[in-house]
């Protein structure tokens, strides 16, 4: 799984919202959404998900339309 | 200001009065309608076909935040891909924007998944593009409680407050 997609904090969007699309886009259960949702919200980034360059260019995109501040790249 | 979304048989459901509708219908229209141009851009009948679009990262802050760069460390990456997918993406922003504006009138209104998907994603643009425009911060209750109601800033500020709160009563109401 050499690529990852990264969240970014903005303080804009909801804890709330944040975890409802982590768990709608990605199918996590509420407690791993909310966790994410928390090191996003702490760390001011976390990675969400990770796969194939393709699959996190898709997943960005998806993450996107939803108004999360998404981006992708190389793991490590 | 006092009514959020509710859980229904039959979907979502939310009582707004028609000053609030109109209010709403007007922000979206004027906020992300106006400010997010349809995804069939350019002159080129080559690139139109193929839906390339724009790319550049837009100078404008709103829509540098509506549509941001994908890969943050790869420019040549990001305008490959912003080439491919803004396009998309621009038309969905303005679908969920419309299907609002449809939907948001006075009295109770019942939505559907679907319509209760682009009101989730239509609010949260609309406050991305407040949010951008107005500075918000993680802060803003202490702000606005701090903010004296003649503060020139105070009603878009309060707006943005109670759209807030529609929109996380609505992700409380789908869970």
């Amino acid at each position: 799984m050499p690529w990852v997609t990264i969240v970014w904090n903005d303080p804009v969007n909801l804890m709330s919202y944040v975890t409802y699309v982590f768990q709608s886009v990605f199918g996590y259960a509420r407690e791993k959404a909310e966790k994410l949702m928390l090191d996003v919200h702490q760390k001011g980034r976390a990675v969400v998900s990770s796969g194939t360059r393709e699959e996190m260019e898709r997943d960005v995109q998806t993450l996107h339309s939803y108004g999360l501040w998404a981006t992708l790249q190389k793991d490590g | 200001m006092g009514h959020g979304f509710k859980a229904t048989r039959d979907g979502v459901s939310v009582h707004l009065d028609a000053a609030e509708a109109s209010v709403l219908r007007s922000l979206v229209s004027s906020m992300v309608l106006d400010v997010v141009e349809p995804g069939e851009t350019g002159d080129d009948p080559l690139e139109r076909a193929l839906r390339i679009g724009p790319a550049a990262e837009p100078t404008d802050p709103v829509l540098a935040r509506l549509f941001p760069s994908a890969y943050a460390d790869d420019d040549a990456a990001s305008t490959e891909f912003r080439r491919y997918t803004e396009g998309d993406l621009r038309d969905a922003k303005r679908t969920d924007a419309l299907t609002l504006i449809e939907t948001a009138v006075g009295g109770r209104i019942v939505l559907n998944p679907e319509q209760a998907q682009a009101w989730l994603r239509a609010l949260n643009d609309l406050r991305l593009v407040l949010g951008v425009r107005l500075e918000v911060t993680e802060e803003i209750h202490e702000e606005i409680a701090e903010m004296g109601d003649d503060d020139p800033r105070y009603p878009a500020f309060v707006t943005y407050d109670w759209l807030t709160y529609l929109q996380d009563t609505l992700v409380q109401a789908l869970w």
